[in-house]
């Protein structure tokens, strides 16, 4: 089988990311409940009269992807592969309360044509006007490695040469009321540093749009070579352990060749012991960092981890803000990202230094 | 009728989102369509379920669409004569 490279990135998040120029040089701190993304000057990349019709997500993910895209030198490619837990869910909410206040009249056509999932993907692929395969995987926090694993899988089989594969959310007012009804964002606001400590119940929410583009034919701009990339829908906190020894020793590795692993701790008091016993125990002498401080919480969050990562790789510097402990690593080739969100939907992704 | 015009023109450029116009741009006789603001069909649906929603009128044959959105000042005579509220 092929092997996969990640040939470039692209990214826009609660940090300045755009710019593929700089590696969180400047740190933006927040003291809130909900974080959203810095965005670029989104008329640099896409023309007034195709911004008009735009929700946010997709604005995002057209800059993300044209970076990507910039980096890598190339002006399109075989296959475009998203990941989204909700899609452009904004537009959605707007059709269907148009639905209610309107008594199912007057309802307009751009709110439903990207109130569907795959409104992303499809408008990127209309951009390039790339015919290929296009897929959207919706599949809660797992939804950016579905992506992964799909593109994976082509690359190494030689159906695609490149594959454009990202993961984007949005925050709308709805869905951060509903998850603040249901206890699931923090009820007071915490500064970015204090996540961690905020023993408190639930997250910091968050959005971003992130891509990359994977290829089987490694090019000048190359981060990383991705190696794996496993999920599990439910797994006991005992469990996570045996499944990255496992993972490893199908690499013919163990936990000695991770030089850094990347943990998707969120500061939610129920759920962080995942990540906190891996921390005392089988990472207890390996370098680890995390990013939700810095990115908030959202079902796509990892395709952040997967740019720190990247970024890390490439640049040979693990920045202090997202440093989790002490452990120097002696050199940073390998890096394993652990994620869940709320004891479910678990990823494990291993890339290496190429 | 003048009044009605200018109307028509903030209430396009809110429902189509056209963020760099201003009404001052936007001449009476401008084409909508086309050269002239550049809507297209999905814009076209938009303010045949405008008319519908304001004007209380409800366009039979959608191609009537295509004279009446000619410009401000066709859509204004039209909107005069048919509205319902």
């Amino acid at each position: 089988m092929k092997p996969v490279y990640i040939n470039s990135i692209g990214s826009v998040s609660a940090q300045k990311t755009f710019d593929n120029k700089e590696f969180l040089n400047e740190i933006r701190d927040y003291n809130d409940t909900v974080i959203h993304v810095i965005d670029p000057n989104y008329k640099e990349y896409i023309p007034p009269a195709a911004a008009r019709r735009m929700a946010r997500g997709i604005k995002m993910s057209t800059v993300s992807s044209k970076n990507a895209l910039t980096e890598a030198g190339i002006e399109n490619v075989d296959a475009i592969i998203v990941g989204t837990g909700l899609g452009c869910i904004g537009d959605s909410e707007r059709f269907v309360s148009d639905i209610i206040k309107n008594d199912e009249q007057f309802l307009t056509p751009t709110r439903f044509i990207q109130s569907s999932h795959n409104t992303v993907a499809g408008q990127i692929a209309l951009g390039l006007g790339c015919k290929g395969h296009n897929f959207t995987f919706v599949h809660s926090a797992v939804s950016f490695e579905s992506s992964l694993i799909d593109a994976k899988m082509m690359l190494q089989n030689n159906e695609a040469d490149t594959v454009l594969v990202g993961g984007v959310d949005e925050l709308v007012e709805h869905h951060v009321t509903t998850h603040r009804l249901i206890g699931h964002i923090k009820k007071e606001p915490v500064t970015s540093k204090d996540l961690l400590q905020s023993k408190t119940e639930g997250m910091v929410m968050g959005e971003g749009s992130h891509f990359f583009v994977l290829s089987n034919k490694k090019s000048n701009s190359c981060y990383a070579q991705l190696l794996a990339v496993k999920t599990f829908n439910t797994l006991a906190k005992d469990q996570v352990q045996q499944k990255i020894i496992a993972l490893l020793e199908k690499q013919e590795m163990t936990i000695k060749d991770i030089d850094l692993v990347i943990l998707g701790n969120n500061g939610d008091v129920n759920y962080d012991d995942y990540y906190e016993q891996l921390s005392a125990s089988l990472l207890k002498n390996t370098s680890q960092a995390y990013y939700k401080h810095l990115s908030g919480e959202y079902d796509t969050a990892t395709g952040f981890a997967f740019w720190l990562a990247n970024k890390i790789l490439k640049t040979q510097n693990i920045p202090e803000s997202v440093q989790l402990n002490t452990v120097e690593p002696s050199k940073l080739q390998t890096i394993l990202v652990y994620n869940q969100y709320r004891g479910e939907n678990h990823s494990l992704t291993l890339i290496q230094k190429c | 009728m003048s009044e009605l015009k200018q109307e028509l023109k903030e209430k396009i450029i809110e429902q189509l989102n056209l963020e760099d116009v201003s009404v001052d741009e936007i001449a009476n006789d401008d084409p909508l369509f086309g050269e002239g603001l550049g809507l297209d069909s999905i814009d076209a649906l938009e303010l045949i379920v405008m008319l519908d929603k304001d004007y209380g009128i409800r366009l039979a044959d959608p191609k009537e669409g295509r004279k009446i959105f000619e410009s401000i000042d066709t859509m204004a005579a039209y909107i005069a004569a048919n509205r319902t509220n």
